[in-house]
């Protein structure tokens, strides 16, 4: 098993005709299983026409009917990321992954808020990964986003972050080690976003096939000490965590939108020192992430 | 982005937010001219630089003259303000704005900002308006109140007044007081603003409210579709090599310590400013040269660090995910040749065409120091310093 996607999940992918959507596409393609992963494309001008033998719809509903996918990308340019995932969310897909990166804030707060309204009002629950992430992985089964593959292998470990690079960094680790990850989960560096630090805790603590967990955070927000919070009470598998931006200055934004610190308990000491209070194996030393897990299990 | 007082009031009333009348001037003459045209028989001189605590540091003054306003625009163009978000050398005053005196019966705050945990914009008011908020929500938290806005909804007029109830706001200024937060919030909305706050907001003698100061930042990503808030940017704020880095799509920050980083991706470029100073030593900056590092952008990242006269090492760490480790082995040989390197140069490179990478650093004939971990490497670049 795994973490929301597996070799069976069926992908649309939204902006598959733009540069970064095709280069992904295929190198997705081209990993595991990526062949029978990854079957529609959406873009209404190039509807009925193919790219790399992937059928491109005017919709993604009509993407979705065709060929019963549950799951869509986004690689849509930032002006018109936040409709693409209403679009997703309006065709009922089960989880929507957003790599795009530079939506504006208020775009990602409407959006998000639409969601919680149709859920409300009992609508289905569509998830949301990102945006401004790398996706995820399940290794040796499906890749969706821009990580580099052949990084991972099939293992135990999960791994989350709000970074790309710095997840990266996490998995190459483990399978150094002579590990390997369940999954690999991008949250992304956005302050308005989907999926958080909690949910995919969740997940991996009931994931029968995940037997400890990385955690990535960074300056900026509260998410990281919620989880941390959630963990203390309900988690079964041991964490390792580490939060970059020790040496950040507070009020500049490091790269990531969400990686700002506006103070109180969004500094990474203070957030350390709530994981390690709640239970984390905590580090200053991202070089030595996986090497402290293994002495964990 | 930020911008001054004088163009964060011009949106406010643009909003329909009342404001003293006021005319920003770039000279002592233009100051002098502008009090003239205001009429008196007080005025206020205010020195406009995008950082807060400008009054504690004396860049805001009352003049009652003509002469005094001369006098006093003289002082205060030209001088380093000093606030504690200046950081200890200030920030030179190239603009001022004069205006009107106002008759404060009672000083409030209010701001709008995103709230990420609930998704929700927040509108924060209190009673204590005119003083440092942070202090405010330290030591007297229950002074602040919250309304949570649904964007969806916008600010409701119930929300508006409840706020302006539990600000104190005395009932007969109340409606005009909730009108405010309302054009507030709208201006918040339809600019893309990441803050907007009005601190002092006013209750004058004759019961009307008005905003007093205007502090406005904006969402970087939404600027694409605001000409007109681009347009109030003004780059003698703003760090030079920041300036430049952005003209090559760099992330850059300019910070203290004397290592020069240059890292893809901005949670591992955070990450290794702190292996850094785990190791004994201080980054000189913070750069993210994204996922394109081609030859030409790892050139201009060079460049922009050595400018920095405190840098004495430089740190390159990448993790070759799309990018390969050759393509970045390519730039790094090229830049330390276009720039002459004559600092010690350490790179840690990691992921796809690790070995061939590596093995092209060695083979330059530059004097590069290779390390396989993070860890390891900013050990290396920390002993080259010391």
């Amino acid at each position: 098993m795994s973490i929301y996607i597996n070799k069976h999940t069926k992908v649309i992918t939204q902006g598959i005709t733009g540069k970064t959507g095709q280069f992904h596409t295929e190198k997705c393609q081209e990993y595991a299983n990526g062949r029978e992963c990854f079957v529609a494309g959406v873009n209404p001008k190039k509807a009925g026409e193919k790219i790399f033998d992937i059928p491109i719809y005017a919709s993604v509903k009509e993407a979705a009917d065709e060929t019963g996918a549950t799951v869509s990308v986004i690689y849509v340019p930032p002006a018109g990321a936040a409709a693409a995932i209403w679009e997703a969310v309006e065709a009922h897909l089960d989880l929507v992954i957003c790599i795009t990166e530079g939506i504006p804030v208020r775009d990602m707060l409407e959006v998000r808020n639409k969601m919680k309204a149709k859920e409300a009002a009992g609508g289905k629950k569509t998830l949301l990964l990102g945006p401004n992430c790398p996706g995820l992985i399940t290794p040796d089964e499906i890749k969706i986003g821009i990580m580099p593959g052949h990084i991972h292998r099939k293992g135990r470990i999960g791994v989350v972050s709000r970074s790309g690079t710095l997840t990266y960094e996490a998995v190459a680790q483990v399978t150094e080690i002579g590990l390997g990850q369940s999954s690999a989960v991008g949250i992304g560096g956005d302050p308005i976003n989907g999926l958080k630090h909690i949910d995919v805790m969740k997940a991996f603590n009931d994931d029968p096939e995940t037997d400890a967990v990385i955690m990535i955070g960074e300056i900026g927000g509260p998410d990281e000490a919620e989880a941390a919070r959630w963990c203390k009470d309900n988690m079964k598998k041991p964490v390792v965590g580490f939060i970059a931006g020790v040496t950040a200055p507070a009020g500049k934004r490091m790269g990531h939108a969400g990686a700002l610190i506006s103070g109180g308990e969004d500094t990474a000491d203070a957030k350390l020192a709530i994981m390690e209070a709640c239970g984390f194996k905590v580090t200053k030393n991202p070089s030595e992430m996986a090497a402290l897990l293994k002495g964990m299990l | 982005m930020k911008i001054h007082e004088y163009q964060g009031k011009e949106i406010l009333r643009q909003f329909g937010v009342p404001t003293p009348r006021g005319i920003a001037a770039f000279t002592v003459q233009e100051a002098v001219e502008a009090a003239q045209k205001l009429g008196g028989p007080v005025w206020v001189v205010k020195a406009q630089i995008h950082a807060g605590g400008r009054g504690k540091g004396g860049g805001v003054k009352l003049a009652r003259s003509i002469d005094e306003v001369r006098q006093l625009a003289s002082e205060i163009l030209g001088m380093q303000l000093v606030t504690h978000q200046t950081g200890p050398l200030g920030q030179k005053v190239r603009r001022l704005l004069i205006e009107e005196g106002a008759d404060i019966q009672k000083e409030y705050y209010v701001s709008v900002v995103t709230d990420r945990a609930t998704q929700k914009v927040v509108m924060m008011g209190s009673s204590e308006g005119g003083m440092d908020i942070e202090e405010v929500a330290h030591h007297s938290p229950e002074k602040i109140i919250k309304v949570f806005i649904n964007p969806m909804d916008g600010l409701t007029t119930e929300q508006a007044l409840g706020l302006a109830h539990g600000m104190g706001v005395p009932q007969a200024s109340a409606s005009e007081a909730a009108s405010v937060m309302q054009k507030l919030y709208e201006a918040y909305m339809q600019t893309d603003s990441s803050l907007a706050e009005i601190n002092p907001l006013i209750l004058q003698g004759d019961g009307h409210i008005k905003a007093l100061d205007a502090k406005f930042n904006f969402d970087p990503n939404a600027l694409f579709r605001h000409p007109e808030i681009v347009a109030y940017r003004d780059l003698d704020e703003e760090d030079p090599a920041e300036i430049e880095a952005s003209k090559f799509d760099l992330a850059y920050i300019s910070l203290d310590g004397n290592i020069g980083c240059l890292v893809n991706g901005a949670g591992l470029a955070m990450a290794t400013m702190d292996t850094i100073k785990l190791f004994g030593a201080e980054p000189a900056n913070f750069l993210d040269v994204g996922g394109g590092a081609t030859p030409e952008k790892v050139t201009e990242a060079f460049k922009i660090m050595l400018k920095n006269p405190k840098v004495k090492a430089i740190f390159v760490n990448i993790f070759g995910g799309i990018m390969r480790c050759d393509t970045i082995a390519t730039g790094v040989i090229s830049a330390c040749k276009a720039v002459n390197l004559s600092v010690p140069l350490v790179v840690r490179m990691k992921g796809t065409n690790e070995e061939l990478g590596k093995s092209m650093l060695a083979q330059s004939g530059l004097p590069i120091i290779s390390a396989d971990t993070m860890a390891h490497a900013a050990q290396q670049v920390v002993a080259a310093v010391k």
